[in-house]
């Protein structure tokens, strides 16, 4: 809100400045296509918003209205170059006597972290294909990142970094793979930051925003317990945590993907065809574990489901289940705490937990069958006092028939 | 036995004039015509309001009046009070098929001009009658204290709000402060089962009482000695009291089949729910304020249409003086097609709110 608000008082303070003659506005605005893109871009652009236009990082000087406005002793440096662009931004972005006069609450470390990424190291050592600020943020008309125009709001960064990793060809000397917005297009993130949840992270918040490098072994699973922190404990108290750094496998990883990270569901511990057999053998301990588990969710689930199904059923019939819904709600989350405990491995803590929401559930249902015995038998009296009802109304009308003919 | 009955009769009769009342009872008749069905909606209403005070009684047993605890009063008399739901359906039935009772009846003596002399303090009191139930209603809504009650009533205490003048101390009076609150729930629940009833209890007095000493009206063009009259004990009444055992047939259908619901407790600080509506009866109101523009030439759009209500109320109360043509025992038109436009209008306003999106 106070972001907004800063944005706000500036775009209107700079109307002013849209007042001012400038000639690289007037020139450009003249010519046609790419030469006069700029201008048009420049309009919404959050810099020229807050008073810093074309000169303040082309150079030249804005109040020669001739070619002469871009002569190199006015320091005109026409289009930087890739290098040329990092200096260009971070000359402001990484002074914070300057930048806090903009807005106070921005960081001034982006530089360095840039400095430290894998996209930062290649430019270093000459590669002029990797991103630097403008191909992320855009050139002209670059936008807030709360705006959702922005090439940077969570819902577009995905397709803006997909840009380049997804081109095969232009990624070929790389040697990374391409389909990381392919999977994360078709992951729980990627559909949950599609509907709209924008705290769902896009690459930027497992990948870091400037100082982006691929995650390492180690460090994905700290990505990861970000957000996910309970699952990520009772993993690292797991025999799994010992077994999966001896193996050198990557914790969430190696059962969850990553770019394509599916929601995770109970079909992941299917003795079947579940995730355990990659590295667990058939009738080994860790086999039967993941069995038990399975069997033992898959239960409470199936008993929660019968409940659920008689309560509902009892409540458009009209009886007041409440009480029996908040009973059956708990046995819900004796499932959820369940489910993330499979992260422990621990089938005697599983359980304790699957047996308490067994109970629950069983006693959801049995208030469901209570539930539905009243039912009928509220139909029942229904029925009898209609019966009741009906004869009742009948003798009254025979006898009024009766007086009548007596009277006659 | 017969001689019990008798020494009962002989000590009662030394002490009130009973058999005064039996010969009026006896003598009394019902006058036979085309329209005659009409008749029962007195008695229905009669019915309804008598099961109103029986469940409401009882209802009164378990009810607490707080914002704490009523929600959760009546969850346990729907839940755990034997026979609880039944109690609580048939009054929240019976209320809603109470108030349609009485258009019906209201607009039935309407049209058949049973109000002109000298019934004219009838047609009062039943007008009467009919707010208060109105007020009996609006009150009687709040009570479980749940979400749609809570946000009909901040929205209904708004509209009350909005009259010129003494519309602001009303609202306030109304909620007993600025919000809907604990106040308010103890105003309505006094209202509701203190003060209304006094009021009923003696304007419902009074139109029985007018009923009885004016005898049944019939129609204009109708002469009152040259109809058949049928006996109104035992004849008439069994009559009755077959439409009243309909009436319970149909309560308990309602009843176990379509239990009024409870809902979710109310919360003073969530945002209202989407498509909040007061009960079915102020719909036509409730409409014709929402789509009134929010200024017609220089008054707030509500104070007028408010203030339209208010006036078009004090003119169907004294609806018997203004038609001087009925009392000439003549049809009149204009007041004819007055009560063809305000059905028409209240009948369909009250469908409208219903099928029009976001209403």
């Amino acid at each position: 809100m106070k972001r907004i608000i800063i944005y706000s008082l500036f775009f209107f303070a700079s109307q002013f400045s849209f007042a001012k003659k400038d000639s690289c506005f007037e020139c450009h605005n003249d010519l046609e296509d790419k030469l006069k893109k700029p201008v048009e871009m420049m309009k919404t652009d959050i810099h020229y918003q807050f008073g810093i236009s074309c000169s303040d990082c082309h150079g030249g000087d804005p109040l020669i209205f001739d070619e002469r406005a871009m002569d190199k002793k006015y320091g005109f440096i026409g289009v930087p170059d890739k290098k040329g662009i990092v200096q260009l931004c971070s000359r402001c972005h990484s002074n914070p006597e300057y930048i806090r006069k903009f807005n106070p609450g921005i960081r001034v470390d982006q530089l360095e972290l840039y400095k430290t990424s894998k996209h930062g190291i290649l430019l270093e050592k000459g590669d002029r294909k990797v991103a630097v600020c403008s191909d992320c943020h855009s050139s002209h008309g670059i936008l807030p990142s709360i705006d959702s125009r922005s090439t940077i709001f969570p819902q577009r960064v995905p397709e803006t970094c997909g840009k380049c990793h997804k081109d095969k060809e232009y990624m070929k000397e790389y040697g990374i793979p391409t389909d990381q917005l392919e999977g994360f297009s078709a992951s729980v993130h990627g559909e949950a930051l599609r509907k709209g949840e924008l705290s769902a992270p896009a690459c930027n918040d497992c990948h870091g925003n400037h100082g982006s490098v691929p995650p390492g072994i180690e460090n994905i699973a700290y990505v990861c317990r970000q957000c996910h922190s309970s699952p990520a404990e009772l993993f690292l108290k797991s025999p799994h945590k010992p077994a999966f750094d001896e193996m050198e496998i990557s914790e969430c990883e190696a059962c969850h993907g990553n770019h394509r990270i599916e929601k995770p569901s109970d079909e992941m511990l299917n003795p079947q065809k579940g995730i355990c057999l990659s590295c667990h053998e058939r009738n080994s301990k860790g086999f039967s574990i993941s069995e038990k588990m399975y069997s033992e969710i898959n239960n409470l689930k199936s008993r929660i489901k019968e409940a659920e199904l008689i309560l509902n059923k009892v409540y458009k019939m009209g009886v007041e289940v409440s009480e029996a819904f908040l009973i059956l709600q708990d046995a819900k989350s004796s499932l959820t705490n369940s489910r993330n405990l499979v992260h422990s491995l621990d089938i005697k803590r599983i359980e304790e937990v699957i047996n308490e929401g067994l109970k629950n559930a069983e006693k959801a249902y049995k208030e469901g069958k209570k539930g539905e015995r009243e039912a009928i038998t509220r139909r029942k009296g229904f029925a009898f006092s209609l019966i009741f009802f009906v004869l009742l109304i009948l003798s009254l009308f025979f006898r009024l028939r009766l007086r009548r003919r007596e009277e006659i | 036995m017969e001689r019990l009955r008798d020494s009962i009769y002989k000590w009662l009769g030394e002490r009130i004039p009973l058999k005064e009342l039996i010969d009026f009872i006896s003598k009394k008749g019902v006058p036979i015509h085309s329209y005659s069905y009409w008749y029962f909606f007195g008695g229905i209403c009669l019915f309804l309001y008598i099961t109103q005070v029986i469940t409401g009684i009882l209802l009164l047993l378990y009810y607490k009046p707080t914002m704490e605890s009523a929600y959760e009063s009546v969850h346990f008399i729907v839940a755990h009070v034997p026979f609880g739901w039944l109690i609580r359906s048939i009054h929240s039935w019976s209320a809603n098929l109470l108030i349609g009772a009485i258009f019906i009846h209201m607009f039935s003596t309407y049209f058949l001009k049973a109000y002109r002399p000298p019934r004219e303090l009838t047609w009062l009191t039943g007008v009467l009658l009919l707010f208060i139930f109105l007020t009996f209603g609006f009150s009687g809504y709040l009570l479980p204290w749940n979400e749609l009650a809570f946000f009909a009533t901040k929205v209904g205490t708004e509209i009350a709000g909005a009259l010129p003048i003494i519309g602001k101390p009303l609202k306030i009076f109304l909620r007993g402060g600025e919000e809907v609150s604990g106040a308010t729930l103890t105003r309505f629940f006094g209202l509701h089962v203190a003060i209304l009833p006094g009021i009923t209890f003696i304007i419902l007095g009074i139109h029985l009482l007018l009923i009885q000493i004016h005898g049944m009206s019939v129609p204009i063009g109708m002469k009152e000695g040259e109809l058949k009259k049928e006996p109104f004990f035992p004849d008439f009444a069994l009559k009755d009291f077959m439409v009243w055992l309909g009436i319970i047939i149909i309560l308990l259908f309602l009843s176990v089949f379509f239990p009024w619901p409870l809902g979710d407790k109310a919360d003073p600080f969530a945002p209202a729910p989407a498509g909040i509506k007061p009960e079915w009866y102020f719909t036509f109101m409730f409409l014709t304020l929402k789509l009134i523009p929010q200024k017609v030439i220089f008054i707030e759009g509500e104070v007028l249409g408010v203030l339209v209500f208010f006036f078009a109320a004090i003119f169907w109360m004294f609806v018997p003086f203004l038609d001087i043509w009925s009392a000439r025992e003549k049809r009149s038109k204009l007041f004819t097609w007055i009560g063809i436009v305000s059905l028409v209008y209240i009948v369909s306003m009250t469908i409208l709110t219903y099928i029009l999106p976001g209403k």
